[in-house]
């Protein structure tokens, strides 16, 4: 009892201190995400990473497609810090010029997703009765088909390739989205400055974009942060089952995919694009979480 | 609780009504000319014009639509394009692979989830915390045909202990399904630590500790009984994941189950085949779901009464 009488007491004084030190809401957010380590750390990874994604073609050691058959299936060297695949291309090369292609398709699959999930989510909570009916079936007959069996379905229609991962990765993301901005567009729609607005004569698109979109804002961030990993894992994959990248593309799960007959000679093949991915994502986790604790206590997971 | 049930059956007709005619609509999507697709590139014209009778493409849409679910209901399912036997025969011998393959991952995970959420809420901030956390995190975050992979390599390549994929022996099993659990260990895990970091906050909890009673019976007999609640709804939402993962992790196992036919079916464009997949897919998420949601009614008796 007396221990917890106390921890509030100190939990009490330090947020009076931070109180008093701070000033804009970015310098408190950035105060508690800084605390974050794990998620600080991770930021600046990405970053290192998008630094990659535009450079990395340009400085890697090797050519990413010219085969080399004095070295095939090489296994890590000093030249070869990855080792080499089938056709004696460095996988390290391959690697960082893959960053590109997961990057890209991770940030824009999420994007239009996002997008598509916030114009519908705003109008639902916005309007409710018959509107928030009927784009509220659409989402539930769309999370119907669980995880990636919806961008297969997709793909299925679309046909395999790249672009149409991006696709079909987007539109998986518009139900989720649409359900988490339709519910904060409710909280905020109640609140009383949205009331003042609306009695002032405001129009509805002026009170959706100018007032109730800013509040939505920070859980569509974290959200968005939080599906651009499980966004890259389902592009790579759908590359690995042969329905997103083909080779000769580097694309992280494509050259896994191309590994496998040589899991037994050349682990190497394999584990290099994989433990790419895995790094990748974790990053993006890690971020994410660390984003939801300092923006929005009240989302869990 | 029996007008509980009712309810909530009726509430998921319109669910089902809404998935029949997208998944009916499914053929209808495709670019071009699906009576052309499904024949294939070198398929003469009257190839073609057969074809679209034999689907009933010739036909108004909403006529198309009625014969489709009657048809349904009658449990055919059209016939497979690539080796012309009757599709409900294709899924019927796929689906009691994939249905344990499911079952055993999520059987482990659910047990090994609460146990690392259990641990890491009790032990907040300490190492068992940020271990555990740490592992969850990175449960999310590996590809799971990689961790598949990589598995093949170590038990099955290099120690032979285990085949490398198939379904012949219990020990067919294991590799897939810890793959396969691995993520939605992960995600009970972080929820089942959060949920119950909540619930001993609570003043119950309090009063539990106060009146004597010791740790152990306040963590596990009332504060992970009051936590189980939203864990089981999260639960339930992670069978759609393993649904999902199945796909892929057969594929790498080579598992007889109806992940490895819908890929084999995208790649040959066996259309009948997808669109059966997806609607059985999607009938037993819907159907999980309701299960989880019938479930949440008996732990939780507010619920019935709202």
């Amino acid at each position: 009892m007396v221990e917890l009488k106390l921890t509030k007491k100190e939990a009490y004084m330090q947020q009076s201190m931070e109180n008093i030190k701070s000033n804009t809401p970015f310098s408190e957010f950035w105060r508690k995400f800084k605390k974050q380590k794990l998620a600080f750390v991770s930021f600046f990874f990405i970053l290192f990473l998008i630094a990659l994604a535009i450079v990395g073609p340009f400085i890697v050691p090797y050519d990413i497609a010219e085969p080399d058959y004095n070295n095939v299936l090489t296994g890590p060297t000093a030249e070869h810090w990855a080792g080499t695949d089938a056709y004696g291309r460095d996988i390290f090369s391959r690697i960082v010029a893959g960053t590109q292609i997961s990057l890209y398709v991770g940030l824009t699959s999420v994007f239009l997703g996002a997008l598509g999930g916030t114009f519908f989510g705003l109008i639902a909570g916005y309007y409710g009765k018959k509107v928030d009916a009927i784009i509220m079936r659409g989402c539930d007959v769309l999370l119907a088909f669980p995880g990636i069996l919806l961008a297969i379905g997709i793909i299925a229609i679309l046909g395999p390739g790249l672009g149409n991962v991006i696709i079909a990765v987007a539109i998986f993301s518009v139900p989720v989205f649409a359900r988490i901005v339709r519910s904060s567009t409710l909280a905020v729609k109640s609140t009383l400055y949205v009331e003042a607005t609306k009695s002032i004569g405001a129009v509805p698109r002026r009170i959706i974009w100018k007032h109730i979109f800013p509040g939505t804002l920070s859980s569509i961030i974290v959200y968005f942060t939080m599906r651009i990993g499980s966004a890259i894992l389902t592009a790579a994959s759908l590359s690995f089952l042969g329905l997103g990248a083909q080779p000769p593309s580097p694309e992280w799960g494509a050259m896994l995919s191309g590994g496998r007959d040589y899991l037994n000679i050349a682990p190497h093949v394999t584990i290099f694009p994989g433990l790419a991915i895995f790094i990748t994502v974790l990053a993006f986790n890690l971020l994410g979480d660390g984003l939801r604790d300092a923006l929005d206590p009240k989302i869990k997971d | 609780m029996f007008r509980f049930i009712i309810k909530r059956i009726l509430e998921i007709i319109p669910i089902l009504f809404l998935v029949s005619i997208f998944i009916f609509m499914f053929v209808h999507m495709i670019p071009g000319d699906p009576a052309r697709l499904v024949a294939g590139v070198d398929a003469t014209l009257a190839d073609v014009e057969l074809v679209r009778e034999e689907l009933g493409l010739d036909k108004p849409i909403v006529e198309q639509y009625f014969t489709y679910m009657k048809n349904l209901v009658q449990g055919d399912l059209g016939k497979s394009l690539k080796t012309g036997r009757a599709v409900s025969e294709e899924i019927g011998a796929r689906f009691m692979p994939t249905f344990w393959l499911t079952v055993w991952s999520m059987a482990w995970a659910v047990i090994i989830g609460l146990l690392i959420g259990v641990v890491s809420a009790t032990k907040r901030n300490k190492w068992q915390d940020y271990f555990g956390m740490f592992g969850a995190v990175s449960g999310l975050s590996l590809p799971s045909f990689w961790l598949g992979l990589m598995l093949i390599q170590l038990f099955a390549v290099k120690l032979g202990w285990l085949p490398t994929g198939g379904m012949e022996t219990w020990k067919s099993f294991i590799l897939p399904a810890f793959t396969l659990g691995t993520g939605v260990a992960a995600v009970v895990a972080r929820f089942t630590r959060s949920s119950l970091m909540d619930v001993l906050k609570e003043d119950y909890i309090r009063t539990g500790r106060s009146k004597g009673l010791s740790e152990r019976k306040v963590t596990w007999g009332h504060g992970l009984r009051n936590a189980m609640i939203p864990v089981v709804t999260m639960t339930g939402l992670q069978f759609g994941f393993l649904l999902g993962g199945s796909v892929v992790i057969e594929t790498v196992f080579s598992w007889p189950g109806l992940g490895k036919l819908l890929i084999d079916s995208v790649a040959y464009r066996d259309y009948p085949v997808i669109q059966a997949e997806m609607l059985i897919f999607a009938l037993e998420f819907i159907v999980i779901n309701l299960i989880v949601d019938l479930l949440y009614g008996i732990l939780n008796p507010q619920i019935r009464y709202e």
